[in-house]
């Protein structure tokens, strides 16, 4: 490699985070290089201090981290002893960043347009119109709706896909010889991501930018990168190129990354049609307001099995699991318990009706309160409704706490902040098992955790539903989820049941036209995988435009 | 836009319905007051008819709700009754009653206005300066700059008015005499002359309300600055001073605008000391002598003025901030 090429040198890059007055290391040495129009994937688990490195590879650190030691440098300058107008003069103009979270990210006082040319203007790049007009341009080479139009709206005035391209736009503005994608695509539905991750590479190719595409999710990276870096808790584990890397990692981190998808349960033979399904959704319509959410959703869930409620963000997945608990009350429709209605208002059902339905949450963090004890938290419902005290409740908390596989004298006494994230949802899944239910709502319980936590997860809600017989509804988004857990699969759309049936037929064509595209947008680990989907269907065939022509 | 001037007809709605509530604390809490206005104007020596005679006379024996409609009633046209200290109590004896009495309306007007003028120059002078140091502090926080502004704004404030007002005096009118110390503004002075007259009570208001204002503004821009959206204009390599102005301040504006209206409010309502030590004519001073002498119709117009003004610059406040919502001003 000719030294001409070389755009950014990164040489045993450390970062210092302080926490309580102390400083911490976050990157214990980090080295790579990255040629003009090249694609770097930096991968790891949360924590792993990818962020960090992303933004320090602009010279950046965020308040409460410093570079203690290395060098950053590009295009020949230092940007760790370069001087702050020096970075500035850089920041935006030649090196560019999209934020994981487009929608916080985008100013809500300004319109698109005038925040997409705030950078060509202030660098004295472009006029205000010049640089309008070419923002109007790269709307349209993104396939954003209505380019001409779309800039002069407000952030909140546009969709979440839609303000992701958009920041891609941003980011282009100055036509930048660097750009840094920190996640741009998580928090996206599989639909919308595979659109933005068309529009990001296509705009990428033609500008021959180079890129640190900084993600969590290794079918991402693999469509996106030319060679990919892992990291480890600031540690570098190996770097390659994507093909390599997929095929051959060398390291056994990498190695049991590449295999967290392996975990699946086989398929339960089919439900007798004359048992009584133990939850039962009858017609239920449902309403937040005047604004109608659910439109007769009917499905039933059957003993020790697990059914995945799957669709994007805003098609009633959670409000199905609020009706079926009662917190929100359908407009019509019942919900059948053991095949006897229940009270559609929880205020209204009794103790026993109220023990047999238990919910974990998505957030961990939020649905633990942070000034009881893990003792406390458990305890709480174990005295409520099985009517322990002393003793006794000891002894079910600490059996519970076995049964998630947590130490019971280790745990017992500790607070929730001084746990992990998957060990949070432990605690989520201990205090619903301490209600003794039949029935548990997994409210996206994975989505928040790192894959291989997320797949501890898993392999516990298996076990449990083997020995105690429980049944669950599992609402996610990730079908990799589906196919490891669930026996039974109800697709929804926009508050209705779109398809429904057992895991094996879903999975098998002939789907619904909805169900064909959800699966086909999941990526894949090969690296062939975007471009040939892409030859296949065409760039108009795929994601929100796909689902605007059902 | 049409949910807008919904949300300002509701909020308006509901200032009206805060007046009413407010007018009938004022007139209970008035009439609670011990003494009454016939035994002070007569004196000790008043043989109780005469004191009968003037009570009946001013409507003082009808029954409490009786008089409070006779009051919201005329309020609300405009009438806020006449006040008994102006009255000609000569014709008391004779039956020739009304003629002599000053309306509350020709008393309290006059001073009211000086007491927006003064409102007024405090405010040109006060927001300005608070804003621009709380975004400077805000610039450059933790910086020695930054303590000075605080330190200084918070003595200010933490000092009695009338210190200030005297320390002012003392370096402004005593030692350099530039300003007059004495602000005996009347009807139909120049403007230039009520202007100068009236800088230095001015000047003391301002010491007394920038503190507030200058650490919301702070507070509130500085609470911005871990946002996403702050971190973006930093690395789109926009300078310091833009990404407060441009990208913190507008969406800071809803907390200031708040606390702007709140201190407009105290200079309209509480500035009875600034105006007693510069002897300006003001609404508060007659407020202070009219409850002495239990003026009881002056008093009550004052408190009415004193909640009107609490109510709309909060309902102002409320506007704008709604107003600087793009959300609300721009819906889906």
């Amino acid at each position: 490699m000719s030294e001409s090429e070389l755009l950014l040198k990164v040489r045993d890059l450390q970062i210092d985070g302080r926490s309580d007055e102390i400083w911490n290391p976050i990157i214990n040495g980090a080295s790579f290089d990255l040629k003009k129009g090249e694609v770097m994937g930096l991968i790891g688990e949360s924590g792993a201090g990818k962020s960090t490195m992303g933004l320090a590879s602009m010279g950046y650190t965020r308040d409460g981290c410093r570079i203690s030691g290395g060098t950053v440098e590009f295009d020949g300058i230092d940007l760790v002893n370069a001087a702050a107008a020096v970075k500035r003069d850089l920041l935006g103009k030649r090196i560019a960043y999209v934020a994981q979270s487009a929608a916080a990210s985008f100013n809500p006082a300004h319109r698109l347009i005038d925040q997409h040319t705030e950078a060509p203007v202030q660098h004295k790049v472009s006029s205000r119109s010049d640089s309008e007009a070419d923002g109007i341009e790269l709307y349209r080479k993104l396939r954003l709706p209505n380019p001409d139009e779309i800039g002069f709206r407000y952030p909140h005035q546009v969709s979440g896909g839609q303000l992701q391209r958009a920041m891609t736009a941003m980011a282009m503005a100055c036509r930048p010889d660097l750009i840094i994608f920190d996640e741009p695509t998580t928090a996206l539905d599989v639909t919308t991501q595979i659109e933005v991750l068309a529009s990001i590479r296509e705009i990428v190719e033609e500008f021959d930018t180079a890129a640190i595409y900084i993600t969590h999710d290794l079918a991402v990276v693999a469509q996106m990168a030319d060679k990919i870096k892992v990291m480890l808790k600031g540690d570098e584990v190996e770097e390659a190129d994507t093909r390599t890397m997929l095929s051959a990692p060398t390291q056994e981190y990498t190695k049991s990354l590449w295999a967290v998808r392996s975990f699946q349960r086989p398929q339960k033979p089919a439900v007798h049609t004359s048992a009584t399904p133990i939850i039962s959704v009858r017609n239920v319509t449902a309403a937040y307001g005047k604004v109608p959410v659910l439109h007769d959703v009917s499905f039933d869930m059957h003993e020790g099995r697990t059914v995945a409620v799957v669709g994007e963000s805003g098609s009633g997945k959670s409000t199905t699991a609020r009706c079926i608990t009662g917190l929100l009350p359908p407009k019509s429709g019942h919900i059948e318990f053991n095949g006897e209605a229940m009270p559609l208002d929880y205020r209204k059902r009794n103790k026993d009706q109220l023990r047999q339905a238990q919910m974990i949450y998505q957030m961990a963090d939020t649905a633990l309160n942070p000034r009881k004890t893990i003792g406390e938290l458990i305890g709480r419902p174990v005295q409520f409704y099985m009517g322990l005290t002393g003793k006794a409740k000891r002894r079910r908390v600490d059996h519970l706490l076995e049964e998630i596989e947590l130490e019971p004298e280790i745990y017992f006494n500790r607070y929730p902040s001084e746990l992990s994230g998957g060990q949070k949802q432990r605690i989520g899944i201990a205090r619903a098992l301490a209600a003794e239910p039949q029935f548990i709502i997994c409210d996206e319980v994975t989505s928040a955790l790192d894959q291989l936590v997320a797949e501890g997860i898993l392999k516990l809600l298996a076990k449990l539903q083997d020995e105690l017989g429980l049944s669950y509804m599992f609402i996610t988004h990730d079908l990799a989820t589906v196919k490891s857990i669930a026996d039974e699969v109800v697709v929804m759309k926009d508050g209705r049941v779109v398809e429904q049936g057992p895991k094996d037929d879903m999975f098998k064509p002939p789907h619904h036209a909805y169900t064909d595209l959800l699966l086909s947008s999941v990526p894949e680990m090969d690296p062939d995988w975007l471009t040939n989907l892409l030859n296949e269907r065409g760039v108009d065939n795929i994601g929100d435009a796909a689902v605007g022509k059902m | 836009m049409a949910s807008i001037l919904r949300i300002i007809a509701q909020r308006l709605g509901l200032g009206l319905l805060t007046l009413l509530v407010v007018s009938i604390v004022i007139f209970t809490a008035v009439n609670l007051l011990p003494g009454d206005f016939a035994q002070a104007i007569l004196g000790q020596g008043a043989t109780p008819e005469a004191i009968e005679a003037i009570r009946k006379d001013l409507g003082l024996n009808d029954p409490p709700v009786t008089r409070y409609f006779q009051w919201l009633g005329g309020a609300i046209q405009g009438d806020l009754g006449n006040s008994f200290a102006q009255a000609n109590f000569a014709s008391f004896a004779g039956s020739d009653t009304g003629s002599g009495l000053a309306s509350v309306a020709a008393q309290v007007g006059p001073r009211f206005a000086n007491t927006m003028f003064l409102a007024g120059v405090t405010a040109m002078i006060a927001v300005p300066i608070a804003v621009t140091l709380g975004i400077l502090a805000a610039l450059y926080r933790n910086s020695i700059f930054d303590r000075a502004a605080n330190v200084m704004t918070l003595s200010s404030i933490s000092s009695p008015e009338f210190f200030m007002a005297y320390v002012l005096i003392l370096f402004l009118a005593v030692l350099n005499p530039i300003l007059p110390s004495l602000s005996n503004i009347y009807d139909g002075m120049e403007f230039s002359e009520r202007l100068t007259k009236t800088l230095l009570p001015a000047l003391t208001l301002t010491l007394v309300v920038t503190a507030h204002m200058m650490r919301m503004t702070r507070a509130a821009i500085i609470n911005l600055l871990a946002s996403p959206y702050i971190e973006m204009a930093r690395l789109k390599g926009i300078s310091p001073m833009r990404v407060i102005v441009k990208h913190a301040l507008p969406n800071a504006l809803a907390p200031i605008i708040n606390v702007i209206a709140l201190n407009l409010a105290y200079l309209i309502t509480g500035v009875v000391v600034v105006e007693v030590v510069f002897v300006y004519p003001g609404i508060g001073q007659l407020f202070v002598d009219s409850v002495k002498i239990r003026d009881i119709p002056v008093v009550q117009a004052c408190c009415l003025i004193f909640a009107a003004a609490y109510i709309l610059l909060n309902l102002m406040a409320d506007i704008l901030s709604i107003i600087s919502n793009p959300r609300l001003r721009h819906p889906k």
